[in-house]
């Protein structure tokens, strides 16, 4: 849709595209240009480098590793960091071969906007500091992108969620991680999706009571596809050792049931469990109260991939209900010349992402340096990525969610955090004044407009505008991927242009 | 599903000007079944920052249609629910120059000679008006009758308003036309169904074009994009709707090339929305730096205040141009049957009621408050004189 | 001996330092941020929303939610699951938009 006709494809672009630049002189673009140093952005970016191109990995945290490697500051003096972490030597291999490589590691780098330039390079727009606010805008031209740019975690609203002590899962783990700390002594988790029982492992190992895991899906569904649950047993034994770690602190995992109401006034007390029928929706009187001063909650992952289809990449739908990029097999979007890896092409876990990330990688250097890129090696690793993207999909769709679950939404709950829209607010806009889709929805009610831009609330005002049918889903817009100072903007002329000699 | 697919009259659009179209048909005693490929104010009334203007017209028929509008608006705000935020917060024009002031004070003064309020505002009052403007300004006008609504709200409302005899049709993209004896309109094909009616309306805006294609006639609508930067909520810290001398000329232009000019203003919910940008490149969404650059720099250099302040997002729409700046209204001589409600660029949310009132006087027998010779359809054709 | 997310990764941190919230002295370890220092003093909130004046704080705890929002020295609406904590900081409960002195 973006594309001009005159744009060259992919066979024509690789043709016109000179060699990597031998004698780098000062301006020259980086060949690669990385955003996101998690497990995905890391296996390309070294994977790049070691097989010759200039790469610069761009990440909006101090350290790499993204959300799943998120590990705590040197000055914390963490003995065993690995203790929080499952397959913690392969985030420790990637590390020091990127110590060793010729990468320059952009921390604190946050990307708001990619752009294709006439010639077909990239330009990175990015704000530095640790939350983008230090002032000194910077700007890479790069000739390929590759985004491994993750995910965040999809949340359902319900009634009581915005009380302080309830916690994004995901958000519990990353504060756990990073910072050693937790929300609060006695901690149900709840949800849906394996991450939940990650969380809560690791919360009662680090000293929290979990009084239970509420799932609200069955684990049956994975017994459905026996076939791609044995072709990979890596995610059995990692399934077993939070199911270890669960059953040595008596843990209780409550399947098909949900938090439907959360107790205290100014923050948590307690949490009403219900049982859900199969489609989610709440059985009437089957509430249960359990004690808690925390919530840790999430339904999954989102793939976060604005800053791709701001660009015109095409997004295929995921069996979650999320969309993720439609990607060819060598990890290629639909605009040639951008890349992507890990859950920014579905959410899969750390081993999918570093797989496709080395693909990538590989497939940016057979295409710059004009040379297939060693075809053992990619095609082992096609199969691999293949293989865990079947488990993934499959994982994917036991956890979506069901279609009565605003069945607990009360019409006073707010749907929308930032701008404090309730879902009577929502439900006015679709039944009376003609909204059917997310977007006529936050033109009509704010809702998704505020500081998080939607990825919050998105979700579920998708749920809502379909009126129980299942949303169509469609890509969010996001233009900015990051808030950005209009002093920043206005000054864009005189941003730092980081080139292949300019880091130290 | 709607079960009855016979009405009076059939609007294609679902924007702010097909909502007015289907509203004061309605009030007329028509019954209205409004057809949109997607939902309500889904095209160029949701990306718009709902401007009812006076201030910024040459006077001439779009300055005559814009008083009348003006006036409509203010008894609107008093039919409609609070939601549409109607606020008579009048405009600010501001120049920095003593050449930029004589211009303002020339257009202001045949402005006034059409009907238009404004009020020479000189360099050290302009800080009375709008406390956090740059220092330095030559000197300004205000025009009270400017106003401001939330244009989603402005379309949705209007059809809520209408009551029963408004039928929406969401979702339905209508392909084809449906003729009778002579040529005569009598409904609408979609994807699944057809609907009748004796009249159409095409108030599909930026798509007005690709209708009149549909019904065998020409009107060369085309797109200008324009970006608006949303700011983070904050408080009042504008009080207008604010914007720099230059505005005036890139609204009068034609030319295809990228103009910015600064236009600056708060809303009742905490963003100030920043524009104003023009440029012809087709339907391309992608975000451009240089515009947003542009924006911001025209924007802080009127308020210093607003660098601190983050951008937290942006988005384009598409104006539905004609080529003399004129939209089209009224019944198309070329096709019984056919009327049209598009073209008005950047100014529908505000022009939205008159076109309304026009459309429904034409289909009742009614007299259209102003003559329409400027607005006819078929103008574009080689042959019209 | 209790277990604590120090304990199972075997912490050694540097000194602890303060900062303050409202006034009220609350201790940070070096690295952390000051959401997790606010977390580790048991302060789960530290703004007001625009509309309701409800309480928040963390939620996402990765920086996408915006809902630590906090006016860290007399600077708003900086996300405190980001910010690492100095010493000294002092952080005070936001209210709303966190803007009021902008307003005419």
């Amino acid at each position: 849709m973006t594309a001009s006709p005159s744009e060259p494809n992919n066979e024509a672009g690789a043709a016109a595209a000179p060699g990597p630049d031998t004698d780098r002189h000062s301006g020259a673009p980086y060949d690669l240009a990385v955003v996101g140093a998690g497990s995905a952005g890391l296996a390309g970016a070294v994977t790049a480098s070691e097989l010759g191109l200039a790469v610069a990995l761009l990440d909006s945290s101090p350290q790499s590793g993204g959300q799943y490697y998120r590990h705590p500051a040197p000055a914390l003096g963490a003995v065993r960091p690995e203790a929080l972490h499952h397959d913690w030597s392969a985030f420790t291999g990637l590390r020091r071969r990127l110590a060793e490589s010729g990468v320059d590691h952009l921390a604190g780098h946050h990307v708001w906007s990619v752009a294709k330039e006439a010639d077909g390079t990239w330009t990175v727009h990015a704000l530095t500091g640790p939350d983008g606010c230090d002032g000194a805008p910077v700007r890479i031209r790069a000739r390929a992108l590759l985004l491994a740019t993750g995910a965040h975690e999809r949340q359902l609203p319900f009634p009581g969620w915005t009380l302080p002590g309830v916690v994004g899962a995901g958000g519990a783990q990353a504060m756990l991680k990073s910072g050693l700390v937790l929300p609060g002594r006695r901690v149900v988790v709840a949800g849906s999706g394996p991450l939940l029982l990650a969380v809560a492992a690791s919360l009662s190992s680090a000293g929290a009571r979990v009084p239970a895991v509420v799932e609200a899906a069955g684990y049956l569904r994975y017994a459905r596809s026996p076939r791609a649950l044995l072709a990979n047993p890596h995610k059995a034994v990692e399934a077993l050792v939070h199911g270890a770690a669960l059953a040595r602190h008596r843990v209780p995992v409550r399947l098909r049931r949900a938090v439907t109401e959360v107790h205290g006034t100014d923050r948590v007390e307690a949490v009403t469990v219900s049982r859900l029928d199969r489609d989610w929706r709440p059985v009437p009187g089957t509430g249960r109260r359990i004690a808690c001063d925390a919530v840790a909650v999430g339904h999954g992952l989102v793939p976060q991939i604005e800053l791709a289809t701001g660009v015109g990449c095409a997004t295929r739908a995921l069996p979650d209900g999320t969309l993720g990029l439609a990607l060819d097999g060598l990890q290629e979007s639909s605009v040639p010349g951008l890349w992507a890896a890990g859950e920014t092409g579905g959410v899969g876990g750390a081993e999918l992402a570093r797989t496709e990330g080395e693909l990538a990688g590989r497939a940016v250097a057979a295409r710059l340096l004009g040379r297939p890129g060693g075809a053992g090696p990619v095609a082992g690793l096609r199969r691999r990525r293949d293989r865990m993207r079947a488990f993934a999909d499959v994982m994917s769709a036991a956890h979506a969610p069901g279609p009565g679950w605003s069945g607990w939404l009360t019409d006073d709950t707010d749907v929308c955090r930032c701008e404090e829209v309730p879902a009577g607010r929502v439900r006015e806009a679709v039944a009376e004044l003609g909204a059917r889709d997310a977007r006529t929805v936050k033109l009509l009610t704010r809702a998704g407009m505020g500081w998080c831009q939607g990825r919050m609330c998105g979700t579920a005002v998708a749920c809502l505008a379909a009126g129980g049918a299942t949303p169509e889903p469609s890509p969010e817009r996001r233009p900015l991927a990051v808030p950005v100072p209009l002093s920043t903007l206005a000054a864009l002329d005189g941003a730092t242009d980081r080139s292949v000699d300019s880091s130290t | 599903m709607p079960t009855r697919e016979t009405s009076d009259v059939i609007v294609i659009g679902a924007g702010v000007v097909g909502a007015a179209c289907a509203h004061y048909a309605a009030l007329a005693g028509l019954s209205v079944t409004v057809v949109d490929r997607g939902y309500v104010a889904g095209g160029t009334t949701g990306a718009g920052e709902g401007n009812l203007l006076v201030s910024d017209k040459e006077p001439g028929p779009e300055l005559q249609l814009a008083l009348l509008s003006t006036a409509m608006w203010t008894e609107l705000a008093d039919r409609l629910p609070p939601a549409v935020e109607y606020e008579a917060k009048g405009g600010l024009v501001v120049a920095s120059g003593g050449t930029g002031l004589d211009a303002l004070r020339e257009f202001a003064a045949r402005q006034e000679k059409a009907g238009v309020v404004a009020h020479e505002v000189s360099g050290d009052r302009l800080h009375d008006l709008e406390p956090h403007l740059a220092p330095g300004l030559t000197g300004g006008f205000h025009y009270p009758q400017d106003a401001q609504v939330m244009p989603a709200h402005a379309a949705a409302r209007l059809l809520h308003a209408a009551g029963d005899r408004v039928r929406l049709a969401p979702g339905e993209e209508v392909i084809g036309l449906l003729t009778g004896a002579g040529g005569a309109v009598r409904g609408v094909r979609t994807a699944t169904r057809e609907l009748h009616a004796p009249y159409v309306v095409n108030a599909a805006g930026t798509w007005g074009g690709a209708v009149a294609e549909l019904a065998g006639v020409q009107l060369p609508v085309l797109p200008r994009r324009g970006f608006v930067l949303v700011t983070e909520p904050l408080p009042r810290v504008v009080r207008h709707k604010v914007y720099a001398a230059d505005y005036v000329a890139d609204v009068a232009s034609g030319s295809a090339a990228l103009q910015t000019s600064a236009v600056v203003e708060g809303t009742p919910a905490g963003p100030v929305l920043i524009g104003a940008s023009r440029e012809r490149v087709g339907f391309d969404r992608t975000l451009s730096t240089e515009v947003l650059r542009r924006l911001a720099a025209g924007a802080t250099a009127l308020f210093p205040v607003l660098g601190a302040v983050r951008a937290i997002r942006t988005y384009p729409g598409f104006r539905p141009y004609l080529p003399d700046h004129l939209p089209a209204i009224g019944p198309d001589p070329r096709v019984p049957g056919l009327l049209h409600a598009c073209g008005h660029e950047g100014a529908g949310i505000g022009l939205a009621p008159v076109t309304g009132q026009i459309v429904a006087a034409c289909m009742t027998g009614g007299e259209p408050p102003l003559d329409l010779h400027p607005f006819r359809p078929e103008r574009f054709d080689a042959t019209a004189s | 001996m209790a277990r604590t997310p120090q304990g199972l990764v075997g912490a050694e941190p540097d000194p602890p330092f303060e900062i303050t919230f409202d006034g009220r002295s609350v201790p940070a370890l070096p690295g952390q941020t000051l959401a997790a220092a606010l977390w580790g003093a048991g302060i789960l909130a530290w703004r007001t929303t625009r509309d309701g004046g409800r309480p928040r704080g963390a939620f996402c705890g990765i920086g996408q939610c915006y809902d630590c929002l906090a006016t860290v020295n007399g600077e708003p609406n900086r996300r405190a699951c980001l910010v690492p904590a100095r010493p000294g900081d002092a952080i005070t409960t936001q209210e709303g938009h966190g803007h009021d002195r902008l307003a005419v």
